[in-house]
C-alpha cells in the first residue's frame, strides 16, 4: 500500500506543479489561438535564470521569480508587437504561427548552449528549505510542496484576474470572439499583450521550480517540456486554462503510477497519454468543441 | 497538363539526376552527397504532405527511423537482400502511415504535435531495452555484412528521382489539382465532387512511403546506426525548414531548399551546431514573416508558373 500511496500523493504535487507548467501555453492559445512551441524554452529559461540567481548571489531561487517577471515582461511585450499582429493578418495564423514559434524555440535553445554551455546543471533542494513533509504516512521533499503550494497560488491569482477582474474579462471576451470583442470597444491587442506576456511569465514561473521537480537541468530541456505542456493543456483542453490543472493532475498522478509500476515505459506516457486523447476526445476533458479539419 | 510541362519535368528530372550522379566523380566527400541526397528525398516526401495537402508532419522522422529498421530487420531476420529490405522498410513506414491516419481527422497544430508525439513514442518503443533481442534496444544496428556504399548511394538516387517524379506527378495532374483544392477549402472540394478522405490518405501515404524508403536506404548506407540516429528531432525539423525555405507545393523549392541550406550545415553546420541552429531559427522567423511561401515566392512574381 505505501507505493501506491507515495505514487498517488507524489502524483498530485507533482500534477500540481504540471498545471502551471502548461498553463501559460494554454492561456496564450486561448487568447490568441496560437500554439507557442517556444514556451518548453521559456521554462527552460526560468529555470536557468533560478540556477543563476542562487549561483551568483548566493540567495534562494525565489528571489528569482520578480527578476524573471521582469525579464519576461521587457522581452514579451516587443516580441508581442513584432510578430503577433503581422502573423494574425496572414491566411493561416495557426500554423504560421506554430512554425514561427517554432523557430523561436530554436534562437532560445541556440543561445541558451552557447551562453550557459551544453552541461546539466542542478540546485540543491536545500534551497528551498530542506528536509521532507510526512502526507499520510509517506514523505516527500519539501521542495515539492512549495513548488505545488506556488503553482496553487499562481493559478488561483490567474484565476482571479481572468473572472473577477475588469481586464479579466476583455481576456475572455476575446477567447470567446476575437472580432466581436473589438467591435463592444475592447482594445484587444493591449488585452492581448498583456496575456501574452502573463504566459511568459507563468512559463518563467514554473521554470524556477524546475530544478526541483526534474532534477537536473539544461539547455535542451525545452522541446520535451513543450510536447507534456501540450499533452496536459490537450488532456485539459486548449483554451480553458482552468482545465490545464486537472490535465496537470492526470499527468502527474499516471507519471508516478508509471514510475511506480512500469519505469522502463513511464518515457512513453506523455506521448501515449496525448496521441488518446487527441484522437478520442480531442476537445480534451473539459471541452466543447473543436475544430475538425 | 500544361503544354511545355512535360519539358520542364524532364529538365528538373535530368538535372537532379545528372547532379546526384556525377558528383561524386567531381567531389570526393560522398558521405555529404549522401545525406545532401536523403534530406532532398526527405524535403521532397515532407513537401508531398504539407506542400499539397496542408498538413504539417512533425513527426515526419518517424517514418524515416521506421524504414531504416524495418530495411534492418528484414536483413537480420529475414535475410532479404538490401534492396528488397529497403523496399520493407518503405512498405513498413506505410503502415505506420496507415496506423497514424485517425490523425488527418485533427487540423492544424494538433495534427502536428500529435505526430510529433507518435514519432517520439516510436523512438521510446524502439529504444526500450526490453526490446532489445527485436530491435537492438539502445544498443544499436549493425549492418556490417551488407555494407555496400556505391549500391545504397543508387538506390537512394533512384529514390530521389521517384520523389521527385511524384511531386511533379501532383505538380501538374488533376489528382493534384484536387489535393489543392482539398488544402484551400475541404468543404467546398467534397461539394465539388473531390474525394477529400482519399485524397488526403494518398498523399499521406506516399509521403511516408518516400521517408520510409530513404530511411532504408539510409540505414543500408551507414550500416551502423542507433535509435536515436534514426529518430531524432532534427531530421524533421531539417526537413520542414528546408521545405519551407525552397516554397512548399512546388517541385523544385523542396530541391533547392534542402541543397542550399544541407550545404550550409555542412560549411557551419557540423563543427558549431549552436550557430547553426541559432542561424536557422532566426531563418525561420524571418521566413514566416517576411516569406512566408519561400524563395520561389520571389521567381513566382516574374514567371508565370514555376514547377
Amino acid at each position: 500500500m505505501g507505493l501506491l500511496e507515495y505514487a498517488l500523493i507524489g502524483g498530485v504535487l507533482y500534477g500540481l506543479f504540471f498545471g502551471l507548467v502548461g498553463i501559460g501555453l494554454n492561456l496564450i492559445f486561448g487568447v490568441m489561438r496560437m500554439i507557442n512551441l517556444a514556451h518548453g524554452d521559456l521554462i527552460m529559461l526560468g529555470a536557468f535564470g533560478a540556477f543563476w540567481v542562487y549561483h551568483l548571489l548566493g540567495v534562494s531561487p525565489m528571489f528569482g521569480i520578480p527578476l524573471e517577471v521582469i525579464g519576461f515582461t521587457i522581452i514579451g511585450i516587443p516580441l508581442y508587437y513584432l510578430v503577433v499582429p503581422r502573423l494574425l493578418a496572414t491566411r493561416d495564423p495557426e500554423m504560421l504561427s506554430f512554425i514561427l514559434f517554432f523557430g523561436l524555440s530554436q534562437v532560445i535553445e541556440a543561445s541558451a548552449v552557447l551562453g550557459f554551455g551544453n552541461n546539466q546543471r542542478s540546485v540543491p533542494g536545500s534551497t528551498l528549505g530542506g528536509g521532507s513533509v510526512v502526507i499520510a504516512g509517506q514523505s516527500f521533499p519539501f521542495a515539492w510542496v512549495v513548488a505545488a503550494g506556488v503553482s496553487v497560488v499562481a493559478i488561483l491569482a490567474l484565476y482571479a484576474y481572468l473572472y473577477h477582474s475588469r481586464f479579466g474579462y476583455a481576456t475572455r471576451a476575446i477567447m470567446a470572439n476575437r472580432d466581436e470583442a473589438q467591435t463592444a470597444g475592447i482594445n484587444v491587442h493591449r488585452i492581448s499583450a498583456a496575456a501574452f506576456v502573463a504566459g511568459f511569465c507563468l512559463a518563467g514561473l514554473a521554470g524556477v521550480f524546475a530544478p526541483y521537480m526534474l532534477g537536473a537541468i539544461d539547455p535542451n530541456m525545452g522541446v520535451d517540456l513543450t510536447t507534456v505542456s501540450f499533452a496536459i493543456v490537450v488532456i485539459g483542453s486548449l483554451g480553458q486554462p482552468l482545465g490545464t490543472v486537472i490535465g496537470g493532475l492526470v499527468y502527474g498522478i499516471a507519471t508516478m503510477l508509471m514510475q511506480t509500476y512500469l519505469p522502463s515505459w513511464s518515457n512513453l506516457l506523455p506521448y501515449v497519454l496525448l496521441i488518446a486523447i487527441v484522437l478520442v476526445k480531442p476537445s480534451g476533458l473539459l471541452g466543447r468543441r473543436v475544430r475538425y479539419a | 497538363m500544361r503544354r511545355g510541362l512535360w519539358v520542364e519535368s524532364a529538365l528538373v528530372l535530368v538535372v537532379v539526376g545528372l547532379g546526384f550522379a556525377l558528383s561524386p566523380f567531381l567531389y570526393g566527400n560522398e558521405s555529404l552527397l549522401f545525406s545532401m541526397m536523403a534530406y532532398v528525398a526527405l524535403a521532397q516526401g515532407l513537401n508531398i504532405a504539407y506542400g499539397f495537402t496542408g498538413y504539417l508532419p512533425f513527426g515526419y522522422v518517424g517514418f524515416f527511423g521506421s524504414g531504416a529498421y524495418g530495411t534492418a530487420l528484414a536483413i537480420m531476420f529475414l535475410h532479404a537482400p538490401p534492396i528488397a529490405a529497403v523496399v520493407g522498410g518503405g512498405l513498413l513506414a506505410v503502415i505506420f502511415g496507415i496506423v497514424l491516419a485517425p490523425l488527418l481527422r485533427l487540423s492544424g497544430a494538433y495534427f502536428a504535435i500529435a505526430n510529433l508525439a507518435a514519432s517520439q513514442a516510436l523512438y521510446f518503443v524502439v529504444a526500450n531495452p526490453h526490446l532489445s533481442n527485436i530491435t537492438q534496444g539502445p544498443y544499436g544496428i549493425k549492418l556490417t555484412s551488407v555494407f555496400a556504399p556505391t549500391e545504397s548511394y543508387a538506390t537512394l538516387w533512384v529514390i530521389v528521382l521517384l520523389a521527385t517524379a511524384v511531386a511533379i506527378y501532383l505538380r501538374v495532374s488533376r489528382f493534384g489539382l484536387a489535393l489543392r483544392a482539398i488544402n484551400q477549402d475541404a468543404q467546398s472540394a467534397e461539394v465539388a465532387g473531390v474525394n477529400v478522405v482519399r485524397g488526403r490518405l494518398v498523399a499521406w501515404l506516399l509521403s511516408a512511403l518516400v521517408a520510409g524508403l530513404a530511411g532504408g536506404a539510409y540505414g543500408w548506407h551507414i550500416s551502423v546506426f542507433y535509435p536515436h540516429s534514426v529518430f531524432t528531432l532534427r531530421i524533421s525539423i531539417f526537413a520542414i525548414v528546408f521545405v519551407l525555405f525552397g516554397g512548399a507545393g512546388t517541385v523544385i523549392g523542396p530541391i533547392i531548399g534542402a541543397v542550399l541550406l544541407y550545404g550550409l550545415y555542412d560549411v557551419i553546420g557540423i563543427s558549431t551546431p549552436e550557430y547553426f541552429q541559432l542561424i536557422y531559427g532566426l531563418l525561420i522567423i524571418a521566413l514566416v514573416l517576411f516569406l512566408p511561401n519561400g524563395l520561389l515566392s520571389l521567381v513566382r512574381k516574374r514567371v508565370r508558373y514555376v514547377l
